[in-house]
């Protein structure tokens, strides 16, 4: 097999590669880049989530009773046919609070639990296609399997003494394999994911930001001196996308000494003799001509990575 | 369309004629459209859906592929590098919202018990008679190791103190254990049940589907193995209907919800195994997420034997009106799985 020409003629390349961003084909045909979410926010989500839970669970149930005993209705054991039956239906509930809890939150229009929400934290299906009602509910049901049923395991082993140990190292055993399971794959997937084809990746979001090249020092006219910044051919040649992009980058960040140090090595580079204190402006003038250069360029189906190419 | 660009947004085509750049009169001449559904997404987000306009709802997957259009042409034409940026964000944020779940938790499980769920029990398919066969293999061989040797009721039943359900126990001993306990509280009953060991066997033997199915076998035969004894054990002192009226009550309900399961663990490991045409893990996952589906309904099914054990058990004494309920529970849950094919029912994997 012939080998897949170095991709770094398209992309710019990066300073460092993360090593957790993911394309995804949307089904309209077009990549978009996924951030997975960092193992440690998930399980700081799902600590969050199971605190939220029991403090719910403790919170319902406590209002429950003190309404039982405010109406005089003796929900326990011994009460009378109506107050067992409330116990029954707040056992049931109990019982299932947890699935009701994961599945209400994802099911719901913000598609995240409060713990994953907190943490800028989604879910997603792998395929870039939809996700489906049915693969929440998988990836939801199975984290009973990583993770309930082990600890229950454990604890009741624990709470009967005998035959403790043997039991105790099963589940032990268990709970790890399920827990470590994220680390043994590039993608972070717990078992649930596997079986639901989802992963859970990062939903952040950010502003517009102002165009640069739209400005008033992008039309090249310097603060200081009312002069006009134009840059030859020869001079907007030298640098390619990754140079404009790190131009881009250093003119929104906007750090003085930042500015001085680029404007000194372009002209140093272009041959230009720089004047102190105008730096932001030749810095736009260079970033829009030097963008209308290669844009020009792209056009007609001319790139250039960077300076190298 | 163009009546919008050049006729109304007088000021945004002034705009448009100052930018130096065609990459910034494309940016220009979009942003609106960009803002607006970056403001419906913001509100999706903030689960203040229903503050959404009728239009606004309808305008989303346009707007959305609108998006992805420009995002399409901007990586094509444009090196605004936070441009990009935040169409990259913004795509990804109305993806979410036009890809999402379509239906909330309500609306599934109407679904979910409008044929959803028979549907998918059905779709496990041989998966359900294989279990069949092996619960029924292991009571069996639970029966036939006990009627050979005694003393294996105990590793089968597993060694508890203070049971007097033991071989050489007598008739009226363990006729006490099946009637006259309606003193007994229902409610501890109920509730001891459904945090019990016994009902997360069938989770178990679901888990277990992921190494192939294997255990998930062993499992379903070890724990009918242990029925098997059981059956021997008052078959001996010619209580057999009675025992079986006594398990059946709850008994049709709760190993029902044990087969689904073991089926449901033997029809992911069989998926893994012998994958067929797809990769292993889709294999997995489409079997997985069927399975899933399948268990949601045998956790609703635990309950429902743990109600009936708690106290329908203990308010009937009568072995003929206990077999009748189980009998009945049996040919339900038969008909609502195997008979109940409403049209309407749509089953993805």
């Amino acid at each position: 097999m012939a080998r897949r020409p170095r991709s770094s003629a398209q992309v710019p390349r990066r300073p460092a590669p993360d090593r957790r961003q993911r394309q995804v084909v949307t089904p309209e045909g077009v990549p978009l880049p996924f951030t997975i979410g960092a193992r440690g926010a998930r399980a700081l989500a799902l600590l969050l989530d199971q605190i939220l839970i029991v403090a719910t669970m403790a919170g319902l149930s406590y209002l429950l009773f003190s309404l039982a005993r405010a109406i005089n209705l003796k929900a326990n054991a011994s009460g009378d046919f109506v107050g067992q039956a409330v116990v029954v239906v707040w056992v049931v509930v109990m019982f299932l609070f947890r699935h009701i809890w994961f599945l209400y939150f994802e099911l719901g229009p913000r598609g995240a639990t409060p713990g994953k929400r907190a943490l800028g934290l989604r879910v997603a299906a792998r395929d870039g296609g939809r996700l489906t009602t049915e693969a929440v509910v998988a990836r939801n049901f199975l984290r009973d399997i990583e993770l309930t049923l082990p600890v229950i395991f454990v604890s009741t082993a624990l709470i009967q003494g005998e035959d403790a140990t043997v039991a105790g190292w099963a589940g032990a055993a268990w709970f790890l394999i399920f827990a470590f399971f994220p680390f043994f794959n590039r993608d972070a997937l717990r078992a649930g994911d596997v079986v639901a084809g989802t992963w859970v990746v990062e939903a952040g979001r950010d502003r517009l930001k102002a165009a640069l090249s739209t400005g008033a020092g992008a039309q090249g006219r310097s603060t200081l001196t009312e002069n006009r910044y134009e840059f030859g051919e020869a001079e907007l040649a030298i640098y390619g996308e990754y140079e404009l992009q790190v131009l881009e980058r250093v003119l929104r960040e906007n750090r003085e000494e930042a500015m001085v140090d680029v404007a000194q090595a372009i002209c140093a580079k272009i041959g230009w003799n720089s004047g102190r204190g105008d730096e932001r402006a030749f810095l736009e003038a260079y970033y829009t001509q030097l963008r209308a250069h290669l844009e020009r360029g792209m056009r007609f189906g001319q790139r250039k990575a960077d300076k190298f190419s | 369309m163009i009546a919008r660009w050049f006729g109304k947004n007088a000021g945004q085509d002034a705009a448009v004629e100052a930018a130096a750049l065609r990459s910034d009169r494309f940016r220009q001449a979009r942003e609106g459209d960009w803002q607006r559904l970056d403001a419906i997404v913001t509100r999706i987000e903030g689960g203040r859906l229903r503050k959404l306009s009728d239009d606004d709802l309808l305008a989303l997957p346009a707007l959305y592929r609108t998006v992805v259009s420009s995002l399409a042409i901007a990586r094509e034409t444009s090196l605004d590098q936070a441009l990009i940026s935040y169409l990259e964000g913004l795509a990804r944020r109305a993806w979410f919202a036009v890809y999402g779940p379509r239906e909330g938790l309500g609306a599934w499980l109407a679904r979910f018990f409008r044929g959803g769920w028979s549907a998918a029990v059905r779709g496990l398919g041989r998966d359900l008679l294989i279990a069949l066969a092996v619960m029924v293999l292991g009571t069996v061989v639970g029966w036939l190791l006990v009627s050979s040797n005694p003393d294996w009721f105990y590793s089968l039943m597993g060694g508890m103190g203070d049971d007097v359900r033991v071989p050489g126990a007598t008739r009226e001993a363990l006729r006490h254990t099946l009637f006259g306990q309606q003193d007994q509280n229902g409610l501890s009953m109920f509730a001891a049940f459904l945090f019990s060991n016994n009902a997360q066997v069938s989770l178990f033997a679901f888990a277990l589907g992921f190494a192939f199915g294997v255990p998930s076998v062993l499992l379903l035969i070890h724990n009918t193995a242990g029925l098997g004894a059981l059956l021997w054990l008052y078959h001996g002192q010619g209580l057999t209907l009675d025992l079986i009226g006594w398990l059946a009550i709850h008994g049709t309900t709760e190993l029902f919800a044990i087969l689904l399961a073991g089926a449901a663990g033997i029809h992911i490991g069989r998926a893994m195994a012998f994958p067929g045409d797809l990769p292993v893990l889709t294999a997995a996952a489409v079997a997985g997420r069927r399975a899933a589906q399948v268990m949601v309904g045998v956790v609703l099914m635990l309950v429902l034997a743990a109600l009936l054990e708690g106290f329908g058990r203990q308010l009937i004494d009568s072995t003929t009106t206990r077999l009748a309920i189980g009998g009945t529970m049996l040919a339900l849950w038969n008909a609502y799985f195997f008979a109940y094919r409403p049209a309407r029912a749509r089953v993805s994997n």
